[in-house]
């Protein structure tokens, strides 16, 4: 029953990601494309949710829905050309679009069948949101810290993009 | 008389009867459900009726005194008006998205209740990421109020989403930054542990000081402009906007957006109570009055400010946000990192 239960639960999240994301790279409404990719992103969300990461799962939704989407929808906002406008989302490059994407398919598909997973045997931490703060301030704590300095690099650039000459 | 044991007995009663578990787990879920529905529902009509009291008392009137006693069934009879209201939808809006985002403000203001403990054993489910994913869900607040302003295909709607969205994104930092000390002393990001390291009510996070009423008065603030109340309700500024995003809503679609700002109200109090004041917590009366009265005297301070204080200007409100609260609160975790180091408050 719990086994059904949760192969139910994934193929419907693994339907609702699918569709959406075909609607984000398809509808000519930009507005809705955006409201699509969170749904795709809270779906993916759910996935995780399935895998036993809740706190992954929470900061996808909050930093990915609650940040990044808002973010995307806030410039299509501030666009007015693009208001109520319909856009076509593919030009007369969709033929070698489609022929890269196939390979890339064919790339992973491949690599994820021939790739021996590892599996552990042991059973998951009971608190898996301490155990992973605690690797990250331990054993990871180099590329952690690297990660936040290409941050702080990026958040110091757009600073000096958007910074007016002379202001 | 905890109402926590009234629960397990129904609970009890209902696993006895034969049922499959299957069927137990799920009828307890719904019920659950439908019971933290009502209750938030009899809140919010409540913190209407109050609203309008404490704003009228502030105002030296009366406000609604005809509908029952000194006007208690006023928001009720306004329910009943908006429910019988023709459903309208003009004709040049973007229609699924106008339709879907009351409906999204509605049920992210209810989804975050999964979490929150009205009492001793009285939660829905104690997640181990408890308020991680109150903080994550409320964010489809912001995202509806977008699609209502974007999709009502009008102005003033389009201005008040977009300074909510600025708005509410600007203040998110400072608050979960500001809730960061809280989890940092409390070891866990469990609303009912966080409770329990409040034990005594000198644990209460409140009373930490320096990092506790400094997280409390930045949290408060925070919450305020999350819920777009006065001082920060630009997003609905009358004068301007007539009345921002929900302008072209009608009807019960109005009643929703309206219901969800009282019921987004209602969650920061309780979430401030769950973190600073001991949550239900408290001597001889049960626990749910506890976490009930705590969270009351917080709406009834947002209700003060909203009306004594003028509204801020946009400049000055994104200036307060990102050069006075963010800095305030960084430097507040960095202290309050030091004193864990130390071992302050290692009772």
């Amino acid at each position: 029953m719990e086994v059904e239960v949760s192969q139910l639960v994934f193929y419907l999240l693994s339907f609702v990601i699918i569709i959406s994301a075909i609607y984000v790279v398809t509808l000519r409404n930009i507005f809705h494309s955006a409201l699509f990719l969170i749904l795709t992103l809270f779906a993916v969300a759910g996935i995780y949710i399935m895998l036993n990461a809740e706190f992954l799962a929470a900061v996808q939704v909050l930093i990915y829905v609650g940040a990044i989407s808002i973010l995307i929808i806030f410039a299509i906002m501030l666009t007015s050309q693009l208001a109520n406008k319909q856009i076509r989302q593919s030009n007369e490059q969709v033929m070698i679009g489609i022929f890269i994407c196939s390979g890339f398919l064919l790339a992973s598909l491949g690599s994820i069948a021939n790739t021996v997973w590892r599996i552990v045997e042991k059973p998951l931490p009971e608190n898996n949101t301490l155990t992973m703060g605690k690797l990250l301030m331990n054993e990871f704590v180099l590329p952690f810290e690297i990660v936040s300095i290409v941050l702080l690099a990026a958040l110091i650039g757009a600073v000096v993009l958007a910074r007016k000459e002379g202001a | 008389m905890e109402l926590a044991n009234i629960f397990k007995y129904l609970y009890q009663s209902l696993a006895n009867s034969g049922l499959p578990q299957v069927w137990v787990d799920i009828i307890a879920l719904v019920a659950a459900g439908l019971i933290v529905f009502g209750v938030l529902a009899v809140i919010a009509l409540f913190l209407v009726w109050w609203e309008r009291k404490v704003s009228a008392h502030i105002q030296q009137r009366f406000g609604p005194m005809r509908t029952g006693w000194h006007g208690v069934l006023q928001t009720i009879a306004d329910a009943i008006k908006l429910i019988q209201k023709e459903d309208i939808t003009p004709t040049n809006v973007d229609r699924p998205v106008f339709y879907w985002a009351p409906i999204i403000a509605f049920v992210a203001a209810f989804l975050a209740y999964i979490a929150i403990p009205f009492g001793k054993g009285l939660i829905v489910s104690d997640l181990n990421i408890g308020i991680l994913f109150i903080i994550a869900i409320t964010t489809f607040t912001i995202i509806s109020l977008l699609m209502a302003g974007w999709g009502s295909n009008n102005k003033y709607a389009l201005l008040g989403g977009m300074r909510s969205a600025a708005q509410v994104v600007s203040y998110e930092v400072p608050m979960v930054v500001s809730i960061l000390p809280i989890i940092l002393f409390a070891g866990t990001l469990s609303m009912v542990e966080i409770v329990e390291a409040q034990a005594k009510i000198y644990q209460w996070f409140i009373f930490r000081v320096p990092f506790g009423p400094i997280a409390f008065i930045i949290y408060i603030i925070a919450g305020t402009a999350e819920t777009n109340r006065t001082p920060f309700d630009l997003p609905e500024a009358e004068q301007e906007l007539v009345a921002g995003f929900n302008v072209e809503y009608s009807g019960m679609k109005f009643a929703m957006f309206f219901l969800a700002e009282f019921v987004n109200m209602f969650t920061v109090c309780a979430i401030a109570t769950t973190l600073f004041l001991g949550g239900w917590q408290g001597p001889f009366l049960p626990s749910w009055v506890w976490f009930l009265g705590k969270t009351l005297v917080l709406v009834f301070l947002l209700m003060w400010f909203r009306w004594t204080y003028p509204r801020l200007r946009v400049d000055q409100l994104m200036e307060f946000s990102w050069k006075f609260l963010v800095p305030l609160s960084f430097a507040n975790l960095i202290i309050a990192g030091f004193m864990k180091h130390s071992k302050w408050f290692n009772w």
